[in-house]
Order: structure tokens, then sequence, then C-alpha cells
């Protein structure tokens, strides 16, 4: 997974398919990234995700907590639409987390 | 209405097989020509379903999933997925969105709600200590 940190915004391409067996592969390299970089922000940009079922919500909501936890927070960008739409489902867009 | 093409597939439970279990229903359709939404939507509530009884049926242990699909006259596609593992007591319940019996592994409780939501139909059959029998139904439009 591609990442980059500017300014304490520690952000991370996610690519691919995200579903359940991803999503545990994802969680490990985010949540060392996050530990060692100590970022402000987690910015995590889903323009390369081509699939995603609900597993996808279960990686954005804990790394949500984390970062909040870290005193940080967490951004989510760049969603496809039919992505999205599992989002809005699950009431993610109520903690302003998707830009 | 007359079934114009049948699929059977058994395959472990392991986490590496939701992706196969997409990609065949994938194929077995390919033959209706369906939208790319069509064809997220039903990835995705199969991708829910067998995930589904890789986490909860047989709780990660070794177990054997059952996945046949059909196709109808009527451009229907009924895809079941089957498990004999634990069984749901309340299924019910389990439908609710935000349910979840595995929190702690992040999981979002929102399985059967994305199925319900992707297909025309859903319907789920659950005997504790036997087993699940999830069906999808959807109708691929005519081209």
């Amino acid at each position: 997974m591609k990442t980059t940190l500017e300014d304490g915004v520690l952000t991370a391409y996610l690519e691919g398919e995200i579903d359940h067996d991803a999503a545990v592969n994802m969680r490990r390299q985010l949540d060392a990234s996050v530990q060692t970089v100590k970022p402000r922000v987690l910015c995590l940009d889903f323009a390369g995700v081509g699939f995603m079922d609900s597993s996808g919500v279960g990686l954005v909501m804990g790394r949500y907590r984390m970062m909040k936890l870290l005193g940080g927070s967490l951004y989510v960008v760049r969603v496809p639409e039919r992505i999205y739409r599992i989002f809005a489902m699950s009431g993610l867009e109520g903690l302003g987390v998707l830009r | 209405m007359k079934t114009i093409n049948e699929m059977a597939l058994r395959f472990p439970s392991k986490s590496c097989n939701e992706a196969f279990a997409r990609a065949a229903v994938s194929a077995f359709i390919a033959v209706l020509d369906p939208t790319v939404g069509e064809l997220s939507d039903l990835k995705t509530a199969v991708s829910e379903a067998v995930t589904n009884c890789v986490v909860h049926g047989y709780r990660r242990g070794a177990g054997t999933i059952f996945l046949t699909g059909k196709i109808t006259e009527d451009r229907r596609v009924i895809v079941k997925i089957r498990d004999k593992g634990v069984g749901i007591a309340d299924v019910k319940q389990a439908m609710e969105p935000l349910f979840t019996t595995a929190a702690e592994e992040e999981r979002a409780g929102l399985g059967f709600a994305v199925m319900q939501s992707f297909c025309d139909k859903v319907r789920v059959s659950s005997k504790p200590g036997k087993g699940t029998t999830v069906t999808l139904e959807k109708r691929i439009a005519d081209v």
C-alpha cells in the first residue's frame, strides 16, 4: 500500500478489492504505519478501490476509533460512487469523515 | 419459470474464497450481459453471504460452503449460499442493520442490509446447529 506523509497528514492509497480477507491485511498495514508515524490526520484515499463490501465499513470505523483515541482525525476521500452507497448505509456520513 | 442454466460449487470456508465466489458468480451471469452496476450489486451481495459463512457459520474453523446458481428464462439470477455451521437462533435480529456478534473483529453488522439493498429478494433459512442458507435473487434487465 502506497502512503505519503505531509504536514502530519498520513495518506494511504487503498487499492483493489476490499473484502473481509483483504481488510484484515489492510488493517494490519494501516495500524503499523499509524503507530510509527503518529500522524495528526489519517487520510484514506479510495480512488483505487474497485470493489468493496461491508468489510470496508468495519475497516473505516476501526481506524476512526483508533485516530480518536490518539487525539487525531480520520478522513476518507475520493470514494467511487458505487462504494459510497455502502458507506451511506452505515451512518458513517454522520461522523464527518467522508469528504 | 424455466431454468436456462445452472451451476454448483463447493469450497472450503477460507476467506480467500470470498473473492473466488464473487468471480465465479460474475462469470456465470456474464451471458446476461449485466451492467457494471448490476454486476457490482450481485458481487457485493455474494461477498457478504460467503463472508457470513466464513466468519459466523463456521466461526473461522474448517467447513464447506455450497454455492449454487440458476438463471431463469426471464433473466432472474438465483444464487444460494449454504453452510452447515452453527446456524442463527434469531434470523430477524441477525438481519437488523448494525447488529453484529463480531464487533471486536470490526464487522459492521451490515451484511444482510447490503444483500437486501442490492438484490430484489433475500431469503434466509437457518437452524441452530444445522446451518444457514441464504438465497439471493436479482433480475438482470434486458439489454
